[in-house]
């Protein structure tokens, strides 16, 4: 434990956990692939100078059902609600994976409610040529070595790691539901058609991505800034994959910060 | 009992190093082992297979849908049913099936099936299949959590399209039409039967039971794989308040016949080698797309004690096959004529199953082995196993076609 709090909120699909730390101007973090079944370091680096609120977002650990998401409107009033029960108006917004497809999108199409965006490695983009990783079609010892370059750290986060077996089954069901709804939102390819809205984002953006990133190509951060209206920045984290939160929570809090300070 | 003749359709000339040299059977499967001007003559023989195997007395044939795979030629069962139904006279055609969820609008399906079932004079077996994880979520990128409910309102909409005595909208979650209409509509009324091919899914039970339909488990595993399914099934149908009517599921069995089980181990061992050496050689990471097992199924299994059982089954056999042994396994039965059907009656009994389809070709079997396991099998196997549990139950599933004197009776072949 690192010191968090947890509460809940109501949104129109459900109940939905946020984790919050800090101090400080509000900062909303969107987690990834697997969500947030535990805490995460970085969060308590970027707490160190913020009130960090992580919103579950649908499907994933905490968030409420994703069942009803049918299609990308649902998923992105959904994302709306859990960063608006973050209560960070305005402040910072965090995605990383497929959290930032759907931050990526609150920017452009609210965007009076992200005063300054991060985008850890977005889904929501898919270029034929340089495809991104199927990290779903993948054999279960491979899975992990592809999102991170800390593979054993990883399975350990992300495993029930308790001997009652009743709470080995809820905790193994609540993995392959945030799994499950990751692939809802990104299948078949990840693409979101995020790419048509992007222009509409014009709040000062930072793009991370890992230097070893196994999933997304790295010409897609420079893409995405490219298009982008607001002004742009590109940090390569190196000896990070596709989780670059996780592999290097130091170097990233750190350029997060530095970018949050910038304005 | 009614004893259906299925056919695959594999690829017959995968080669010798397919295990080796290539990732998997399914999906990413090298188009350059492809050669059309080969297919062209397995097409063709299979086609003959199917004709013989309804001249021969089978109850019926199938054939079934399959995506980007070595293992079954039919990406389109329906035009592969619709010469069987010009080309044989009384035998049903079971199209096991077409996979619904895949189409837009479904009502696709409710056209063509009630085509054939019109062309055949009243003959179709209508299979719907939720579709493998390779064919729905991979070869046609079908969003996997959202498959099951797109596979539920398909069917919805495909029975009342049969059902309904005028056009109709549609306001679904998935289709939404102004005007559902589909002409032609099927002999057979209220509808042709309705199979459903599972691999043990307790929701896919449910419906079944719930919508009147055969359950038909099809797996390459054979009957002692098969058992554990099977209880699972008929336990929750139990359950539901269903009588063990026999003619309600259907089974799926790969079965090789020759004078002595000497010689069908001689005759059969090849053919089951490449079949299951080959044609299953898959790739797990195509297994198991996220979502596609629903949580309630997913739950279920964990928990109750009879899909626990069911899914144990299915668990244990091996995703790929060792085959030096599937003849000994009961995978494939082989043997003579009285051994098999002695296993056949075996495997009817203790499964409960009226509806025997059986892989009479299966890997590489030439057009001649074919002919001959065929043929050996009608007239010395079938004889044996026809008539049981027709003195005890009757079977509602099957096609009720028009009367055969009222039947048209195609040209001859033009030249």
């Amino acid at each position: 434990m690192t010191g968090y709090s947890e509460r809940s909120a109501t949104v129109s699909g459900g109940e939905l956990r946020i984790w919050e730390k800090g101090e400080g101007p509000g900062l909303c973090w969107f987690a990834g692939l697997p969500g947030l079944p535990r805490w995460l370091p970085v969060l308590d680096r970027l707490a160190e100078c913020h009130r960090v609120a992580a919103p579950s977002l649908p499907g994933a650990p905490g968030g409420h059902s994703a069942d009803l998401l049918d299609e990308h409107v649902d998923w992105l009033l959904a994302a709306r609600d859990a960063h608006r029960a973050a209560d960070a108006e305005g402040g910072a917004l965090v995605g990383a994976s497929t959290g930032g497809a759907l931050a990526a999108d609150i920017a452009a199409v609210w965007p009076g409610a992200v005063g300054r965006l991060v985008l850890i490695a977005p889904f929501g983009l898919f270029d034929e040529a340089e495809p991104v990783a199927d990290v779903f079609a993948q054999r279960p010892a491979e899975r992990s070595p592809l999102l991170t370059n800390r593979p054993e750290d990883f399975d350990a986060w992300t495993a029930s790691g308790s001997d009652d077996a009743d709470e080995t089954m809820e905790w193994d069901i609540m993995m392959q539901r945030a799994n499950n709804a990751a692939a809802r939102l990104l299948w078949p390819l990840g693409d979101t058609r995020l790419a048509t809205r992007l222009a509409r984002i014009a709040c000062p953006t930072l793009l991370i991505r890992g230097a070893d990133d196994r999933v997304m190509p790295e010409s897609y951060a420079a893409r995405i800034a490219d298009t982008i209206a607001g002004p742009a920045t590109v940090v390569t984290i190196p000896g990070a994959g596709h989780m670059a939160e996780f592999d290097r929570p130091d170097e990233v809090a750190e350029a997060i910060t530095e970018f949050l300070a910038g304005g | 009992m009614k004893v259906l003749w299925f056919h695959l359709m594999p690829y017959t000339e995968l080669p010798d190093d397919f295990k080796e040299r290539h990732p998997g059977v399914w999906v990413e499967i090298d188009p350059a082992l492809f050669d059309p001007e080969r297919a062209h003559v397995m097409y063709n023989d299979f086609m003959d297979e199917l004709e013989f195997a309804a001249q021969q007395g089978f109850d019926g044939i199938c054939v079934n849908e399959h995506h980007s795979n070595g293992y079954g030629l039919m990406p389109s069962p329906n035009l592969i049913a619709s010469t069987l139904a010009r080309r044989t006279r009384d035998s049903a055609i079971c199209v096991m099936g077409s996979s619904v969820a895949l189409y837009d609008p479904p009502v696709r399906v409710a056209e063509e099936f009630a085509m054939i079932d019109c062309i055949s004079g009243g003959r179709l077996i209508a299979g719907f299949p939720v579709g493998t994880p390779m064919d729905t979520c991979y070869a046609y990128s079908q969003n996997p959590s959202l498959l099951r409910p797109r596979y539920y309102e398909a069917i919805d909409l495909i029975t009342r399209a049969w059902r309904e005595e005028k056009p109709f909208p549609y306001n679904g979650r998935f289709n939404r039409m102004r005007y559902v209409n589909p002409w032609p509509r099927p002999i057979q009324k209220p509808r042709p039967p309705v199979w459903v091919p599972g691999s043990g899914s307790v929701e896919t039970w449910r419906m079944c039971y719930e919508n009147d339909f055969v359950y038909a488990y099809l797996s390459y595993w054979g009957y002692k794989a098969g058992l554990g399914v099977m209880k699972g099934f008929w336990e929750e149908m139990k359950a539901m308040g269903a009588e063990p009517n026999p003619y309600h599921a259907g089974f799926l069995q790969a079965v090789g016949v020759a004078e002595s089980r000497a010689e069908a181990v001689d005759l059969y061992a090849g053919p089951a080698s490449y079949f299951y050496d080959r044609c299953l050689h898959l790739d797990p990471k195509f297994a198991r797309p996220p979502g596609y097992i629903s949580e309630a199924t997913v739950r279920s299994r964990l928990t109750s004690q009879v899909t626990k059982a069911a899914d144990q089954a299915i668990a244990a056999r091996p995703f790929q096959a060792n085959t030096d042994n599937v003849l000994d396994q009961g995978h494939v039965i082989v043997g003579s004529p009285d051994e098999v059907a002695d296993q056949l009656r075996e495997v009817a009994i203790n499964l409960n199953v009226g509806h025997l389809m059986l892989l009479l070709h299966f890997g590489n079997m030439s057009k001649d082995l074919t002919r001959h396991n065929t043929q050996l099998f009608a007239e010395k196997v079938l004889p044996q196993i026809a008539d049981l549990f027709d003195d005890e139950w009757e079977d509602h599933w099957w096609p009720n076609p028009m009367p055969s004197q009222s039947r048209a009776v195609p040209e001859p072949v033009a030249v």
